[in-house]
């Protein structure tokens, strides 16, 4: 394992101004190498046999999914349980919200219970902005539309930081539905905030040259350090949009297999896999694969979110860990 | 055209820079309204038993005609009202407003027609004018009556909220049209380019991952609409233009000779898609506010009077409706109480637009486009001024608005310039 950073002196806590994680333009360089490094220091307790820690006893962290969600919503369940913070989830079905029930009104209802955090996926852009308004609960944004998923991005930051030993200076080739997609929105502004570079390849309908640099040529994955394959949102394609002719066509032109990754790049997916489309079954399970990594990365970069918005103080993380 | 209250209102005021640039007035002076009719101007006017406003160091000027107001009655008078609607554009400084037929039910039909024409004598503040729908259920069909609509008082033709998207249909209107002789007016929107768009197609949207409504979604309609009035000889008015390929398809088409206008609304001169960054829905707008750019060229064609016409577009919403985030929110936002604020604030204060030129983008302008009586400072015409107050700084807030909704870009804003009392169709219809 590569050498990381622990919290010092020369880390400044978050200022108190900032309560929320709400996109990953809010954050420092300082900010992202703090959340890394605290997130390490968790990664080495989740090695030890007694995984739970005691930082948030008596913590509420709330979860409000309106999206299907596997990694995200266990991952930040599973976060807040590890600190022995208490948590709720509660999902758009099966909850008031099927009733037809705003979110403004969700939202406060179930800001009576005074949850310290809350964490919010939600299908429209803006929504965690919307809940950090109308709340006083610290706001984790976990995807808002086609907007951010900082913590995502976070963890894919950790993800290469591991399989590489370093993110200045690294390629990053990040195919297929850019458009639709907040992990790509998210990701290129966190590489760009670490001295990474990011290139976005794919169909030139799905490309958004705003973000960064764009070609069509999947050739152009040579370069990379690491290919960054984003899922094709079959379910956020408009009927009739035509951003790709088919599904099949895309496979053939863009789909990432063994002939297309030269030796020595890894391979990264935010998940779920549509394998076959995006990403050939033989790369994905490949060793330079680092889709499972990406998961365990997601357990110790939310508990270090979690952690670095409900502690003000600069409380030495390892002394932390070493308490439990 | 117009239905609502006629005034008969006996008023002196005095002191105030009298200031009608058509008629070619601009000094200190007294005005005398005999029976609601301007019937003096002059230096030190006797009050007799008329009722004295003390106006010095306040601006008398034209009140304002707002071409593009969304009244919500029928259907949604939680939002708005007739009686409230006009309460809030008097406020504003306007003597006229004309209201937009996407009702429920719309306005696209003589009796609905009848019906809210009879309603605004009644209880509108202000005199009010109907726009009817150019096709029935403004499904961009079928025709509506447009000759009946126009006996029964239409005061004009438009699918505002929607384009009239088939070439076909728009070619038969604006024929058709000829019969009544009231304007056309449209909305210019390439729905196929512009679904799913919530923001500016640029890199405010791209960054946000938000839905994009590109410039072209509105400029190519544009063309479409200007060659079919060219077409057809007849005149076209296109709605809250926002992009500057639109205003340039406009500019040329005048200078070929079709006879054609624009109007803009102030949040497109005041704002750009910067402000959507914040994802606050107050800032959601159809069309979308869009680049410097585009903002630059919409000041440099209303100063040279390509676009002849400031309309607010004022849209009201429910709180419900837009206390939602951003991507969920529906478009518009309120303008009438603060539209010459906003713009005096953004544009005349700083030295880009000419006092002059805004109250006559706001008044005259869109009255001519309408066919309206010019509002005017002159012996014998009705009374519809406006007092303003230049130095007046007051801060825009959610308690203070006559209009039933509260959805303003304005929200906690500091504005300069206020206004101080409206008199519309010879009745003094504001004052604060």
């Amino acid at each position: 394992m590569t050498d990381l950073r622990v919290v010092g002196g020369d880390l400044m806590p978050p200022p108190r101004h900032r309560r929320h994680l709400l996109s990953i333009e809010d954050l420092t360089r300082d900010d992202v190498e703090r959340l890394l490094s605290t997130a390490h220091s968790f990664a080495q307790s989740q090695a030890r046999q007694t995984k739970k820690l005691p930082t948030l006893r008596g913590k509420l962290v709330l979860n409000m999914f309106y999206e299907s969600s596997t990694r995200t919503s266990s991952s930040f369940e599973l976060a807040a349980k590890r600190l022995s913070a208490d948590t709720m989830t509660v999902k758009s079905t099966g909850s008031s919200v099927e009733k037809g029930e705003s979110l403004r009104d969700t939202a406060q209802t179930l800001a009576a219970y005074e949850p310290d955090v809350i964490v919010i996926r939600h299908p429209e852009a803006g929504a965690a902005q919307f809940v950090s308004r109308v709340t006083e609960a610290c706001v984790v944004n976990a995807g808002d539309g086609k907007h951010q998923h900082p913590t995502q991005a976070l963890l894919d930051l950790y993800t290469m930081r591991e399989a590489t030993g370093r993110l200045e200076g690294l390629n990053v080739a990040i195919v297929g539905d850019v458009l639709h997609s907040r992990v790509a929105r998210s990701l290129v502004q966190a590489l760009s905030l670490v001295g990474a570079q990011a290139t976005l390849v794919g169909p030139p309908p799905l490309l958004v040259p705003e973000l960064a640099p764009c070609t069509y040529d999947i050739n152009a994955i040579a370069d990379a350090d690491i290919v960054y394959v984003l899922r094709m949102q079959r379910e956020r394609m408009l009927a009739g949009a035509n951003f790709v002719p088919s599904l099949r066509e895309y496979t053939a032109r863009w789909g990432i297999t063994p002939e297309r990754v030269r030796p020595g790049q890894w391979v990264m997916h935010p998940g779920p896999m549509n394998r076959g489309v995006e990403i050939d079954p033989r790369i994905a399970d490949a060793d330079v694969s680092l889709v499972v990594d990406q998961v365990r990365s997601g357990l110790v970069v939310r508990m270090a979110v979690l952690y670095d918005l409900l502690t003000a103080g600069p409380v030495p993380v390892e002394a932390e860990v070493e308490v439990a | 055209m117009l239905a609502g209250p006629q005034g008969t209102d006996n008023v002196v005021i005095k002191g105030a820079r009298v200031l009608d640039p058509l008629e070619g007035i601009d000094a200190i002076l007294d005005v005398r309204i005999d029976n609601g009719t301007v019937a003096q101007i002059g230096a030190q006017l006797d009050a007799n038993e008329h009722r004295v406003i003390e106006a010095e160091g306040l601006v008398l000027a034209p009140a304002f005609v707002d071409p593009h107001v969304h009244l919500r009655t029928p259907g949604r008078e939680d939002e708005e009202t007739i009686a409230s609607g006009t309460a809030a554009a008097a406020a504003g400084g306007y003597c006229a407003i004309l209201a937009m037929p996407n009702t429920d039910p719309i306005v696209d039909n003589a009796d609905v027609l009848r019906g809210l024409r009879a309603r605004a004598e009644s209880e509108a503040h202000i005199p009010v004018g109907f726009l009817a729908a150019i096709t029935k259920g403004q499904d961009g069909s079928e025709l509506t009556e447009m000759g009946e609509l126009a006996d029964a008082g239409a005061a004009g033709f438009t699918d505002d909220g929607r384009p009239v998207a088939a070439a076909g249909v728009m070619l038969r209107a604006l024929q058709y049209n000829a019969v009544t002789g009231r304007a056309l007016a449209v909305h210019c929107e390439e729905a196929t380019l512009t679904r799913g768009g919530h923001a500016h197609a640029g890199v405010v949207a791209a960054q946000l991952g938000i839905g994009g409504w590109p410039s072209l979604g509105e400029s190519l309609m544009v063309a479409r609409d200007l060659d079919l009035a060219g077409e057809t000889g007849q005149s076209v008015h296109l709605m809250h233009l926002s992009a500057r390929e639109s205003v340039e398809h406009l500019r040329r088409a005048r200078e070929r000779g079709v006879c054609a206008t624009g109007e803009v609304t102030p949040h497109h001169l005041c704002l750009t898609d910067e402000a959507v960054r914040e994802l606050d829905a107050n800032m959601k707008m159809n069309p979308p506010l869009r680049t410097e750019e585009d903002r630059a060229a919409l000041i440099d064609a209303l100063r040279e009077g390509t676009i002849s016409a400031i309309a607010t577009d004022h849209a009201p919403h429910s709180l419900d409706e837009k206390d939602v985030p951003f991507e969920a929110a529906p478009f518009g936002v309120i303008g009438l109480e603060t539209a010459f604020s906003a713009i005096y604030t953004h544009l005349v204060a700083p030295g880009v637009l000419k006092l002059e030129t805004v109250l006559e983008r706001m008044s005259g302008g869109p009255a001519v486009i309408f066919g309206l009586e010019r509002p005017r400072i002159a012996v014998g015409a009705p009374a519809n001024v406006t007092l303003l107050d230049l130095e007046a700084k007051w801060r825009v807030r959610s308690t203070g608005f006559k209009s039933r909704s509260t959805n303003s870009w304005l929200l906690g804003k500091r504005l300069h310039g206020k206004v101080r009392m409206t008199m519309a169709a010879g009745r003094v219809a504001h004052e604060a």
